[in-house]
């Protein structure tokens, strides 16, 4: 039996479907199956963003109008072996499905699969409590701003009352230099803020876009410091213990210097 | 970028992202406890109106306000007591 984990958020825009794409395919590098569920149905961004998009006959919606079979509509990722996506409808309303319809697929699905990921839509309403039905923990993404740690804290007292006790934190985004000057909080500082388990720190990186544009996730071919990230990532999700000192910036000339004089390349 | 440093330290402003930290704080309280922002100067405005009946308050040093600690909130309210109303302490020596 699988794990079933949501990806969430609240506010919008802080790397749901970004972290999802990433985490998946890096668990699916490190050789396990993993099915990637996209629940943002009338927005869906996953098949885009995986690079995917040409691919998609079937959605989740075909499946639960028994148009399909579900395993029938899982597009299988040709890059990676066992990485496939059940993308959502994008003429579909969240309204049109149902939080036991979206439990019944995660459940089936986790017979098959090591993971499922589950890549839920900004908010809090109907598209949230659909995404979050099926799942068993859950990963809540947030950046080192105001409004996306308030609204963190929200969604994180909206899982437990649904049941989820296995809460763990991404803090995305994250400019060190920034930290460094003390004009954005620190992994501490969120950390303090909502008390649940770090699971791990993405930082500022371009390439997220450069691959993105291109329809390839970062961690699938790019040395860079979002994709080491997401490799670190999955590996605590498999229960290894990776230590966090070492988030690299890319680039920077002074960062690159330091790094050679001293001497075990830590921060 | 020292010159902005060194100036901002000049100047006393606290860095942004300790700001940034005690609003943040302060809104998941309220957030948690589903209160309205002023509902802690209504609260305040009420406990100073009630001492007032047996204290001498200052009442410009008033501090209530909540804070979290280890997932639970505390009200902790500061109230410095200049001294007690005259009749009352007329009437503990009566009962003595
Ligand atoms: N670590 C990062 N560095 C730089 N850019 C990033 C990073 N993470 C995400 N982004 C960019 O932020 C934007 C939003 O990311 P994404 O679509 O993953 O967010 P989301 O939470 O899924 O949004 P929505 O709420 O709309 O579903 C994208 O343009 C993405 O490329
Ligand atoms: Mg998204």
């Amino acid at each position: 039996m699988g794990r079933a984990i949501v990806i969430t958020s609240g506010k919008g825009g802080v790397g749901k479907t970004t972290a999802t794409a990433n985490l998946g395919t890096a668990l699916a590098m490190a050789g396990r199956k993993v099915a990637l569920v996209d629940a943002d149905v009338g927005l869906r961004n996953l098949d885009l963003v995986m690079g995917l998009e040409s691919r998609v006959v079937y959605t989740s919606m075909d499946v639960i109008e028994g148009k399909c079979d579900l395993f029938k509509a899982l597009v299988p990722d040709r890059r990676v072996p066992n990485l496939k996506l059940l993308a959502a409808s994008q003429k579909a309303k969240k309204e049109d499905i149902s939080p036991e319809q979206m439990r019944e697929i995660c459940k089936k699905l986790k017979e098959e699969f090591d993971y499922v990921l589950i890549d839920s839509p900004a908010g809090i309403e109907r598209g949230f409590r659909n995404a979050v039905a099926g799942a068993d923990e859950a990963i809540v993404i947030t950046t080192p701003e105001v409004a996306a740690v308030r609204d963190a804290d929200r969604v994180i007292g909206l899982l437990q009352a649904e049941g989820i006790t296995e809460i763990k934190l991404i803090i995305n985004r994250l400019a060190p230099r920034m930290v460094k000057k003390g004009d954005m909080l620190s992994q501490e500082d969120v950390v303090e803020i909502l008390s649940v388990e770090l699971l791990g720190i993405v930082p500022e990186d371009k390439n997220i876009l450069i691959s993105t544009n291109r329809g390839f996730p970062v961690t699938l071919n790019m040395k860079s410091a979002a994709a080491e990230a997401f490799r670190r990532i999955a590996r605590r999700l498999e229960g290894e213990e990776v230590d966090f000192s070492d988030l690299i910036e890319n680039g920077g000339f002074f960062d690159k210097l330091r790094k050679l004089f001293s001497r075990n390349g830590k921060e | 970028m020292i010159i902005d440093r060194i100036i901002r330290f000049l100047k006393r402003e606290p860095l942004s992202k300790e700001v940034a930290k005690n609003r943040l704080k302060l809104v998941i309280i309220q957030d948690r406890l589903g209160v309205e922002p002023d509902i802690v100067d209504v609260l305040k405005d009420e406990i100073i109106g009630v001492l007032t009946k047996y204290f001498e308050i200052d009442t410009d040093q008033v501090d209530v306000s909540l804070h979290r600690e280890e997932g639970s909130v505390a009200l902790v309210a500061s109230i410095p007591i200049l001294s007690m109303k005259e009749r009352l302490r007329g009437k503990a020596a009566q009962n003595r």
